[in-house]
């Protein structure tokens, strides 16, 4: 099991309110997903030529009291620009006008320890092992904004319960995804991608759905396609919740072995496993409430 | 009579159940009302009276499951498993349903106003299930004995592997499941699919709907078929 949600919001002023209608959306998945949760966010994009990277230091020694300001002093030092750091406890947001490979780079040789959850104009990336409810309090969701998120709380089946494993998965730049399911050839597109140069952080099944899709999307497929593809090539149980800077999209296997349910508004579009996780959404009761249909896509835009 | 309500935003889902288990019974009250569902899971499950209950908004997984004599109506749509292996009673969706609505139901009658997921009725073993839209792939996939009618259309492998249980359709089929067949509407099929409609409060002309049933060949073994069904 798990519990993936997601939740679109059309009318501009509840973009405020974004991390406050979700964090009850993420707490609803607790039974489903008790051993980690985490999100991904989707801001106002950054200039063209500055991106934010999302690190979580809870791997290293000092976890959360990780010397972040070190690590700024450092990057200004080593590479000779300001990058911005944003830290509460085991989490930073880093952003630069440097090409972010290099600073990525730097950052796995000075602190392999160091994850890195995110990179893009838009994607703000947070996971961790937990309750939904600790979780979200431990990164204060409640009070992110932003056009719309992807949530997702884990119930392990296929690897380990360990904060990197945990999900949305990403791949490349501003791209997410959540996996609520289980994959029966992740091994095979492993070995179809890794000779292509694509490498992998961990032995998770989804995160080898992710790294196929992103890699369709780089290769020049829009999500359409890319997810028609994934429709040919990814074998097993899965409902998949993607973001991407201005889309949400969600998949289901042909055989819908895990549920979902979608309610959409004039204000929002919400997606959960269950309806539990909708019930407290504003206008709910005259939302039109939809079980999307197996091997169909839906994809709404902000 | 006394119609009680249940405000499962004020009282625990337990509580409900525990009165419909025990209290109810004693027949002083003959409606019980349940305001905010919010999609619990579980709700009405295994009644034993016919009791009355209104479940007026979106429930869970299991709502009316192993239902005995009881009448769940639901306003609203239910999470997968509605009706599962209800024995008799009613269990009524005014909304859409999930996968395995009414699986392995022994009896009573199951109606589903809008569209059921896939795998309704999945190993039915003797329960009426209508729908009044359509189903989802693998519906009714070795059902054993009870009727269903799909006012809408059906999914892949519509009955695959059926027993005796018989499928009345009333719009296109994607696909056939394996050993199924489409058979002619005698005039007690007729009168069940009426019958079936009426009892759901579904309106249509039973001469609309075809009759799919088990071409009974799975029930021998056959060392030539070389598993091709």
């Amino acid at each position: 099991m798990c519990g993936i949600v997601g939740l679109l919001v059309k009318t501009p002023a509840l973009r405020e309110r974004l991390g406050e209608l979700m964090v009850p959306m993420l707490i609803g998945m607790t039974e489903r997903g008790p051993d980690s949760a985490g999100l991904a966010v989707f801001t106002d994009p950054l200039p063209d030529n500055v991106r934010k990277i999302s690190v979580y230091s809870g791997l290293t020694e000092d976890g959360a009291d990780f010397n972040w300001l070190g690590l700024s002093h450092d990057l200004k030092s080593h590479l000779g620009t300001t990058v911005g750091v944003e830290a509460k406890g085991n989490h930073a947001i880093l952003t630069t006008s440097l090409d972010p490979e290099v600073i990525k780079r730097w950052i796995k040789e000075r602190h392999p320890k160091l994850h890195l959850l995110s990179t893009g104009r838009s994607i703000d990336l947070y996971k961790d092992i937990g309750t939904p409810a600790e979780v979200a309090a431990r990164y204060n969701f409640a009070k992110l904004k932003g056009s719309h998120l992807v949530g997702h709380t884990r119930m392990a089946t296929e690897s380990a319960v360990t904060p990197d494993r945990a999900h949305p998965f990403t791949a490349g730049q501003d791209f997410c995804l959540v996996h609520n399911g289980s994959l029966s050839n992740p091994n095979g597109i492993r070995r179809m991608l890794e000779p292509r140069g694509i490498s992998f952080e961990t032995d998770n099944d989804t995160e080898a759905a992710c790294r196929f899709l992103e890699w369709r999307l780089r290769e020049g497929d829009d999500l359409e396609v890319a997810l028609q593809k994934g429709f040919e090539e990814l074998d097993g149980f899965y409902t998949f919740l993607m973001g991407t800077p201005d889309k949400l999209a969600l998949i289901r296997d042909p055989f819908a072995c895990k549920p979902a349910v979608v309610a959409e508004t004039a204000d929002y579009v919400a997606i959960a496993s269950e309806f539990r996780s909708l019930a407290h959404l504003p206008d709910i009761k005259n939302a039109h409430v939809f079980e999307p249909a197996p091997e169909e896509m839906y994809v709404w835009k902000i | 009579m006394e119609n009680l309500t249940f405000d499962l935003a004020q009282t625990s889902l337990r509580e409900l159940n525990q009165f419909l288990h025990n209290d109810a019974k004693k027949g002083e009250v003959d409606k019980v009302t349940v305001l905010n569902p919010d999609g619990a899971h579980n709700i009405a499950v295994g009644l034993d009276c016919p009791v009355t209950v209104e479940v007026h908004g979106h429930a869970g997984y299991y709502a009316g499951g192993m239902n005995k004599t009881a009448r769940v109506v639901i306003h609203g749509s239910a999470g997968t498993g509605v009706g599962e292996n209800m024995m008799s009673g009613v269990v009524h969706v005014k909304g859409f349903a999930s996968n395995g609505a009414g699986a392995s139901a022994h009896g009573g009658l199951l109606v589903i106003d809008g569209d059921a997921g896939l795998r309704c009725g999945i190993s039915l073993k003797g329960g009426d299930i209508v729908v009044g839209g359509s189903v989802g792939s693998f519906s009714a996939f070795m059902a054993q004995a009870g009727r269903m009618v799909i006012c809408g259309d059906a999914g892949d492998a519509l009955g695959d592997s059926l027993y005796e249980a018989v499928l009345y359709v009333r719009g296109n089929i994607k696909s056939m499941g394996a050993d199924t067949q489409i058979e002619p509407m005698s005039d007690a099929d007729y009168a069940a699919v009426a019958d079936l409609l009426r009892q759901a409060g579904i309106e249509h002309n039973p001469k609309e709907f075809k009759r799919v049933a088990s071409k009974r060949e799975l029930y021998y073994w056959n060392a030539d078929a070389n598993q091709e069904y």
